[in-house]
């Protein structure tokens, strides 16, 4: 194909999924566009996790933690003063930060920076080992953050959490990010830079030889990774309207969350991401009659809490033992493998 | 009703609420030495995978809340008497390990590092959510299972003085029986581990296995085997450690397992991974540093948690191969 044919395609596709977006927000209720804004989130979530665990070959675990420093700061630049006064019961809000109150969209591109300042501080020391030890490391940094979110009571509110966050996400601010996050990492994936980080993945020592800085451009790959958790943390945020340090709203659970959907969709593809944060975003509210009574064969079964997750963990098991490639394995979508897929049907 | 003692030279109470008093400090070590024999005993789980494997057995910590729910279900459900309702969880515990290890691990023994490592977590968290669904999330408490005997404090060198119309014990050292009694199995676990790895033919093999599973397995040891036993033996000292640690801290929930896991994770690394000694060395500094900081600074009692990953990224980044590890050599 060619490629202004695709260049084409793409600019009828982008509008098209605007339009579909803008349907589904006249047509269905509010219930199923918070999921279609759910899906949008989840989908930055994955895709910057991608392209830490993906593609630049270090395995992250901390990116609940991102999310979270995203979440706590764009909360507290969105929230009235009088607000803050109200939740702040245990000890009054640090000075400048009782006082302000910013328009969504600033707070959260600086919500995206200060996670990407802290991704850069969290990376400098744990970039220094790999694999496993890598893997640690940010899980402990992660927790870390959640428990200092616990105790830190004059700039956190401690374990009140903060409540009653303005619900500014919506539809379009989710999957505008999305589209966002997905163009850049798509264009740095593709790119010298790109393919520096998969020399790394393939061979760590073999690409230092090949005169790869390695640090820099993991530690790029994962302050950028950082960046857009944070995005995703505020926009979580104010999806969620409450963020609450003690239930494992965002600790490690909300990592593995993530993990679950690009693990779905293919340990190293971004279309892969996109596609299991939306799978997941779908399943975790369809599966929810499991958890609700049911009516099996005349016998009345109360619902157990809980089902959904053994499900996903005992899915994710399988999926790593008989299926690691997950749906999209490391390839993309291109509108070139769409046309031989109709081609191969169609000879059928 | 002796008179109350002047204030030794040795102790101070500083305004900051550092409080440096010789008794406080012994107890606390006695304290903190109990809570490291429970790292330790969870960590030689840790390190005895990592050393065959190399592979963060991350569901480790979910098999020390199995065991922990199994001990509780044996005395409520099956009026089991405590001693019996231990040692059954133990074995099941040790059961559980080897079933983990044959259904989950064994199929990827051949896959890149990382995948197994994600393979792990996944059943990690399996488990938990295995526990919330089978034994539901609410919190329940342990201490109606065991006699009541073993959280009495013991006292040693005290004053008697009369203190809000009460006579009353004042100075001395003071520790729950149960740290004493930590520190005793413990002891005794890790005897015995020493005889099993080094005195028996298992252990022997298992000796072998993590030099160089290959040459082992031409030698015509069943390799599957002498792993399945180590996840088992890792998996019943977790146990113990398991329904040691309900005693002490007696609430009992589907993820309790995760913080004392990862605390003696860190305690397997600290002392070099994939070396027993290593970790039982870890874990007792790891216990008593922890214990020692909360004794000395109350006010950072909430950041208890943070204080091990914080030792944990030190290490990491100064010596990652740990006290007693070997480093780690890549090649291409």
């Amino acid at each position: 194909m060619k490629k202004r044919t695709k260049m084409i395609l793409t600019l009828i596709a982008l509008p098209s999924i605007a339009l579909l977006l803008f349907l589904s927000q006249e047509l269905l209720n509010s219930y199923y566009s918070r999921i279609i804004t759910l899906i949008g989130i989840y989908g930055i979530m994955a895709v910057s996790l991608t392209l830490v665990n993906g593609i630049s070959g270090v395995f992250s675990l901390g990116h609940a933690g991102f999310i979270a420093v995203g979440a706590y700061t764009s909360a507290l630049l969105t929230l009235s003063p009088e607000q803050k006064e109200m939740t702040f019961l245990i000890e009054k809000l640090v000075w400048p930060l009782n006082s302000i109150q910013i328009p969504f969209f600033w707070a959260t591109i600086i919500a995206g920076l200060v996670a990407a300042v802290f991704a850069f501080l969290i990376g400098w020391p744990s970039l220094r080992l790999t694999g496993d030890y890598f893997a640690i490391a940010t899980l402990g940094f992660s927790e870390i953050i959640r428990i200092f979110a616990l105790n830190l009571n004059s700039i956190t509110n401690g374990a009140l959490g903060l409540k009653a966050l303005p619900d500014h996400t919506n539809v379009w601010w989710a999957w505008g990010w999305l589209l966002v996050t997905v163009a850049t990492v798509l264009s740095l994936a593709y790119s010298s830079f790109g393919r520096a980080l998969r020399a790394i993945r393939e061979d760590r020592v073999a690409a230092q030889a090949m005169g790869i800085n390695v640090f820099k451009h993991q530690l790029t790959a994962f302050v950028l990774g950082g960046f857009f958790a944070g995005i995703s943390g505020s926009l979580y945020g104010h999806w969620l309207s409450t963020i609450d340090p003690r239930t494992n709203t965002f600790g490690i659970l909300l990592t593995f969350n993530v993990l679950i959907m690009i693990v779905l969709g293919g340990l190293g593809s971004i279309t892969g991401a996109i596609i299991g944060g939306a799978l997941f975003a779908f399943l975790s509210e369809w599966l929810r009659f499991l958890e609700g009574p049911m009516n099996i064969l005349g016998f009345k079964i109360m619902g157990i809490s809980g089902m959904r997750m053994l499900v996903f963990s005992g899915l994710f098991v399988i999926i790593m033992i008989f299926w690691p490639r997950g749906l999209m394995g490391r390839s993309e979508f291109s509108w070139d493998g769409l046309v031989s897929v109709f081609k191969r049907r169609y000879k059928r | 009703m002796g008179l109350k003692a002047p204030p030794s030279p040795f102790s101070f109470q500083s305004a900051g609420g550092v409080s440096l008093d010789p008794k406080t400090l012994l107890q606390n070590f006695i304290n903190g030495l109990s809570l490291g024999s429970l790292y330790a005993l969870i960590a030689i789980g840790y390190t005895m995978v990592y050393g065959i494997l190399r592979l963060i057995n991350f569901a480790h910590g979910d098999i020390f809340m199995m065991a922990v729910y199994f001990a509780l279900f044996f005395v409520t459900l099956a009026q089991l008497p405590w001693y019996l309702a231990a040692i059954l969880a133990v074995a099941c515990a040790a059961l559980l390990g080897f079933t983990v290890d044959r259904i989950a691990y064994k199929p990827i023994r051949n896959a890149p590092r990382i995948s197994a490592l994600i393979t792990a977590i996944g059943v990690s968290f399996f488990l938990e959510s295995l526990a919330v669904v089978v034994f539901s999330g609410i919190p329940r408490s342990f201490r109606t299972i065991f006699p009541q005997s073993l959280n009495e404090m013991i006292i040693i060198g005290g004053e008697m003085e009369v203190k809000y119309g009460r006579e009353v014990i004042v100075g001395g050292i003071r520790f729950p029986v149960i740290s004493l009694i930590t520190l005793i199995v413990a002891a005794i676990a890790l005897v015995f581990l020493w005889w099993f790895i080094f005195k028996t033919k298992v252990g022997m093999a298992m000796r072998a296995v993590s030099l160089d599973i290959q040459t082992t397995s031409l030698m015509g040891v069943n390799v599957d085997r002498v792993i399945g036993m180590t996840f088992a033996l890792g998996s019943a000292l977790a146990g113990i450690g398991g329904i040691l640690w309900a005693i002490r801290y007696p609430q009992v929930w589907p993820y309790m397992g995760f913080i004392p896991g990862m605390k003696a994770f860190v305690a397997a690394v600290f002392g070099g991974i994939g070396s027993v000694p290593g970790a039982v060395l870890g874990g007792l500094i790891l216990g008593i540093t922890e214990v020692m900081m909360v004794g000395i600074m109350p006010g950072a009692a909430g950041y208890r948690d943070a204080f091990a990953f914080f030792i944990l990224i030190i290490v990491l980044s100064i010596k990652p191969s740990g006290l007693l590890g070997r480093p780690e050599i890549v090649k291409v």
